[in-house]
């Protein structure tokens, strides 16, 4: 059974310009001791999905299911949530700066989260729990730096104190919404490396939350790409980066520079994506794609299975066989796009000859 | 073979004549300031520190660095926004250092500036219209219908729709804002064009897009780029040659091809297996050196080389002679690298970095 299965979920907001579908029937699954990446860009829904699923929505209009070792989180009340959050469920965010009180030593800030769980554990002991939970994430003289203020911390330092904090009550897993997205390459690379270190050390799962193609093929085992709410595709990491199906993860791909295209033009994806108040019809993607057909204008496209790999899906009309990123992918893909537009041409085709010649007596060319 | 280099020296390699801006010996301290009353100035933060680049004409040069490591406040000494410490800037083979405003406006007609942030640096009450033809209004060059014309035209030149003439901020996505500052950053027909994290806020499929306008730009109208980001991909993507920097100094320049496939500062080198590779198998071969800690503060920088705290290869002499920029052997005239025991071909350091990490 998996550590966290989440079913069908949906997450609206009601404002004042209309409401707002940030998720929209989202589904998958993490197990113990493994890594999901989240892929998306701004707007993709990502971290709305990830706050619903501990509460942090408040206000919004939710519906699915989100069983979490049995018990359905979307229906917990405050009390029964605050006592997943943390000990069961720890979240990392993108910027320490503000998720750490500035105006609390550091320690005191973890020990404090382990007192309200754990009342029986006296003061001094907090204390030295977090001393202890420094020095496992690398803080250098972590005696001493527990009695710093945030302020004194440099920002890889913080982003370190915020996973100390997130380990103090050993939970099952953890949320890591963009963790280093605001640290300089050098800082992301150590912090990567103590993430997946303390990962196999207590087995945790983890869901990293991204916009970076880099990180998550450095990290997760099992990748889901998102688009305006949806999953547009879901595969073990290898697949999304060599056999990727949907022409979104297919376009993010293309979209970076790397050594292998350096100084040549990219190929970004044209446009920019939809608001989530008006969302296109059909296929969410179809105004950005290049490999639209009559079908992706009208009908959105569910996650269905591709071949034989049970865990490879992907939200797109084009044919099974079209995924990959070699040429004769891409040749299947515009193949499927002409035969479709081949038949609609040639009715167009005909028609104009009609036209010309009068044939049907309507107007002539 | 190590050859000393001459503070101007010319990492390009091109002849004197084909070089557009030039930068000799710059340095920039800010005060730092204590006491309420009564100010008192109690340090100086070394931003940049003695740093020399020149770029010719038509080409791009790419600045890398860390957070603190002085690349933005380098750029706003080249583009004359902030007065220098010490050092010159020559463009056009005219000294351009700490001109008065006055004597600087006619300069900023060929020096322009894209930010990193396009929400921050368009004005939200302003109509794009009067944004994108502030420049024209600045310097008289264009009135009335003549004005509205030529900005409609720099609209479709960056791919913006040109009815979207009065329209506000607000009403474009990321990528379309950074295509406004690209306008109007244009407006003039600058030479040189100066991109401080140009894609850093954006999401990767409208950093391609802006990128490619860039490049068609550079093409179009023989622009000159300096271009600084951390995104070293980015960076080896846009530049035709490479300048890193590390707290205020440059540790390593040269042709773009030379720094990202032998990199010789032990710098250079960590900085480039720490970038994320959107690669699973790269991403799983690499030999990752990480590093230990963190920039020291630029207020009171390490002694002798600066990076030798956190280099694995760093020896005593490290510590005591600042090392300078000098072709090492082996590297062509164009390559040069600040460091003692520069990083050999096939050399692994990631085995150091990882001993002392534990």
């Amino acid at each position: 059974m998996p550590l966290l299965e989440v079913t069908n979920l949906h997450v609206s907001f009601q404002t004042a310009d209309g409401v707002v579908k940030a998720v929209r029937g989202v589904s998958f699954s993490v197990d113990a001791g493994r890594t999901l990446g989240i892929v998306g860009e701004s707007g993709s829904g990502k971290t709305v999905l990830t706050q619903t699923l501990l509460g942090l929505t408040p206000g919004a209009h939710v519906s699915g299911l989100a069983l979490y070792n049995g018990t359905d989180l979307l229906q917990l009340n405050e009390n029964a949530m605050r006592n997943v959050r943390g000990a069961q469920i720890a979240v990392i965010f993108q910027d320490p700066l503000t998720s750490l009180h500035p105006l609390y030593k550091v320690g005191w800030q973890i020990a404090e989260m382990i007192r309200a769980h754990e009342k029986s554990v006296s003061k001094k002991e907090a204390h030295d729990r977090a001393v202890d939970l420094l020095r496992r994430v690398g803080i250098p003289r972590p005696e001493t730096r527990v009695n710093d203020y945030p302020h004194q911390f440099s920002g890889g330092m913080r982003q370190r104190a915020m996973i100390a904090m997130a380990l103090a009550l050993s939970p099952k897993l953890i949320i890591a919404d963009e963790p280093t997205t605001a640290l300089d390459a050098t800082v992301q690379a150590q912090i990567l490396d103590l993430l997946l270190r303390l990962q196999q050390e207590s087995g945790t799962a983890l869901i990293m939350i991204t916009h970076d193609l880099g990180v998550v093929a450095d990290i997760a085992d099992d990748v889901m790409v998102m688009y305006a709410g949806r999953a547009a595709e879901k595969a073990a990491k290898r697949d999304i980066f060599y056999a990727p199906h949907h022409p979104y993860t297919k376009g993010l791909l293309e979209s970076i520079p790397s050594s292998s295209a350096a100084g040549g033009r990219l190929r970004p994806i044209p446009g920019s994506p939809p608001s989530l108040i008006h969302l296109p019809a059909g296929c969410k993607f179809h105004p950005r794609c290049g490999y639209v057909l009559d079908r992706c204008l009208t009908e959105e496209p569910e996650l269905r299975q591709l071949g034989q790999d049970a865990y490879h899906s992907s939200a797109c009309w084009l044919p099974v066989k079209s995924a990959g990123l070699s040429e004769q992918a891409e040749e299947l893909r515009s193949q499927t796009v002409l035969e479709e537009r081949g038949e609609a041409a040639a009715e167009v085709f005909e028609a104009e000859i009609a036209g010309a010649f009068g044939i049907d007596g309507s107007v002539a060319g | 073979m190590t050859v000393p280099l001459n503070a101007n020296a010319d990492v390009s390699g091109s002849a004197d004549d084909d070089v557009l801006v030039r930068v000799e010996n710059l340095v920039k301290y800010f005060p730092v300031r204590a006491g309420g009353l009564i100010q008192r100035t109690v340090g100086q933060v070394h931003a940049v520190d003695d740093v020399s680049l020149s770029i010719p004409r038509g080409k791009t040069l790419g600045l890398v660095g860390e957070t603190g490591s002085g690349k933005s406040t380098l750029a706003r000494c080249v583009a004359g926004l902030i007065p220098v410490t010490a050092g010159r800037v020559t463009f056009e083979g005219r000294d351009i250092t700490n001109l008065s405003r006055r004597a600087m406006r006619p300069m900023r007609r060929s020096i322009q500036m894209i930010f990193q942030d396009p929400y921050s640096s368009l004005n939200p009450r302003r109509r794009v219209g009067a944004i994108i033809g502030d420049p024209f209004a600045i310097h008289k060059t264009a009135t009335g219908s003549e004005r509205k014309r030529q900005v409609q035209e720099l609209m479709e030149r960056v791919g913006l729709n040109p009815e979207h003439y009065n329209r506000f901020p607000a009403e474009f996505s990321g990528g379309q804002r950074q295509r406004i500052g690209v306008a109007r950053a244009l407006a003039l027909r600058p030479l040189l064009i100066i991109c401080d994290e140009p894609v850093s806020a954006l999401d990767v499929s409208i950093q391609a897009q802006v990128l490619n306008l860039l490049a068609d730009l550079q093409r179009d109208y023989g622009l000159t780029y300096l271009f600084i980001a951390h995104d070293l991909e980015v960076v080896r993507h846009v530049s035709d040659s490479v300048s890193v920097m590390y707290l205020g100094r440059i540790a390593e320049a040269g042709p773009k091809d030379n720094v990202y496939g032998s990199p010789r500062h032990p710098y250079t080198t960590a900085l480039m297996s720490a970038a994320p590779a959107a690669d699973p198998d790269t991403a799983a071969s690499r030999q990752r050196i990480v590093l230990v800690g963190d920039v020291p503060s630029p207020i009171d920088p390490p002694s002798g080389c600066r990076f030798h705290p956190r280099c694995p290869k760093a020896q005593p002499l490290c510590s005591e002679t600042e090392p300078q920029l000098e072709v090492k052997a082996g590297d062509p005239a164009t390559h040069v690298t600040a460091c003692h025991f520069p990083v050999k071909a096939g050399e692994n350091l990631a085995a150091a970095g990882r001993s002392e990490l534990s």
